[in-house]
């Protein structure tokens, strides 16, 4: 019974978790993004994109009143940053949520090792592969700046990292 | 402070004191996208400066964060290379520091991601992601203003020139690295030096510039000793919570 319960209120917490959006880009969960690393019985485990994005307290305490309002008040947040976040650890439902929103997905396991012959990013608009990089660095420390030459609509590219 | 207090308060109050120096940019860059991009960088510094001076604290065990020490304490207490507390100049000379700086830390913190204390090895392995960008970004700049007109090249020169005596630095060894490597927690800053060489001289050959001329190196910051710009930034990133202790909001 008790193993049964346990299950329950981590599939419970995980839901909840789910609903939190991203303060930086509201189309996706801090689920969908891989920033909750872990979720058992007491406590949920999260994890920082960047070491200086300036959403991560607001994460945090976006986490905090969900666990709250829904009778988890004794759920601890815990922070780890080891092994480091990655665009690896975004689900596939929430790169799809990404290009939906407009922000072209990060190419999956391409990592770091990608950073300096970046292959051209798809419009999340029209779908043409026919882009160019305007900027590395765009308006959060996650996204790049783009442009699509086939139907010339900027847009942000979810940077590999 | 012991010395490995020391060694992760060196390690923030150079993010620290880079970050702020990045951050007077921002609303001020040639362009949007110049603008952009040194406030990122700025960003990620203060994130790892964050997490450095949060370690020193909890090190030396006295009850201070990262907070009490990046805001409380006085010039002298400063551990920072003299590199990043140089002042922005014009465009090319920040690139110049950025280029000469990035590089350095890139290489530092990949060498500290295998440091035996997990906490130094999870913030540099974590951060050195982020700086692999500003190296990248950093030496795009310089091939572009080195090789590209003939004002820009001057002002690529010019900066690099300013900049280059604080390069050694960087790589000096003293009894706090010492104790630090000894105890398997720290790099070997020295040995760094050779691919920071190359990684310089290539992206220099790219910029069609020679290396700067040897100067005498200029030493000092991480015992205190700085120049006197520093004391003009903390003036300006002290001043709220020095005269509102404790203020948030």
């Amino acid at each position: 019974m008790i193993a049964v319960a346990a299950i329950s209120s981590v599939e419970r917490i995980r839901a909840i978790l789910a609903n939190v959006p991203d303060p930086e880009i509201p189309a996706v969960s801090v689920v969908d993004l891989g920033i909750v690393r872990e979720i058992a019985e007491d406590a949920v485990t999260i994890t920082p994109t960047y070491t200086g994005c300036p959403a991560t307290l607001a994460i945090e305490q976006m986490i905090r009143v969900a666990l709250d309002d829904s009778g988890f008040a004794h759920v601890a947040i815990e922070t780890t940053l080891a092994p480091p976040w990655s665009t690896d650890w975004i689900s596939d439902e929430g790169r799809e949520k990404l290009r939906a929103y407009g922000i072209a997905p990060p190419p999956k396991g391409a990592g770091a090792s990608a950073l300096k012959n970046a292959q051209a990013a798809e419009c999340p608009r029209c779908g043409s592969s026919n882009t160019e990089e305007i900027s590395r660095f765009g308006s959060t420390p996650c996204k790049a700046l783009w442009r699509c030459k086939s139907c010339a609509e900027p847009f942000d590219r979810f940077k590999c990292h | 402070m012991d010395a490995l207090a020391t060694y992760a308060l060196r390690l923030g109050d150079d993010s620290l004191i880079l970050g702020q120096r990045l951050g007077e940019w921002c609303g001020h860059a040639p362009a949007l996208e110049v603008d952009l991009s040194l406030a990122n960088v700025a960003l990620d510094q203060i994130g790892q400066a964050t997490h450095f001076l949060n370690l020193a604290g909890e090190i030396e065990g006295a009850g201070r964060d990262g907070d009490k020490l990046a805001f409380h304490r006085d010039v002298m207490d400063f551990t920072n290379c003299l590199l990043v507390e140089q002042q922005n100049g014009d465009f090319a000379q920040t690139i110049a520091r950025q280029f000469l700086f990035s590089h350095y830390q890139e290489l530092m913190f990949a060498a500290l991601a295998a440091s035996k204390d997990a906490r130094f090895a999870a913030i540099a392995a974590k951060a050195v992601k982020e700086v692999t960008y500003h190296a990248t970004l950093a030496s795009d700049w310089v091939v572009r203003l080195g090789d590209g007109t003939e004002e820009s090249r001057a002002r690529m020169i010019a900066g690099l020139d300013w900049m280059w005596r604080f390069a050694d630095e960087l790589f000096e060894m003293d009894d706090v690295d010492a104790a630090a490597l000894a105890a398997g927690v720290g790099a070997d800053k020295a040995a760094l030096r050779g691919a920071w060489d190359q990684r310089i001289d290539l992206a220099l050959a790219d910029a069609t510039l020679a290396r700067p001329a040897a100067r005498r190196p200029v030493l000092g910051g991480r015992t205190g000793r700085h120049s006197e710009h520093l004391g003009h930034l903390l003036s300006e990133m002290q001043f709220l919570q020095r005269a509102y202790p404790g203020a948030t909001w």
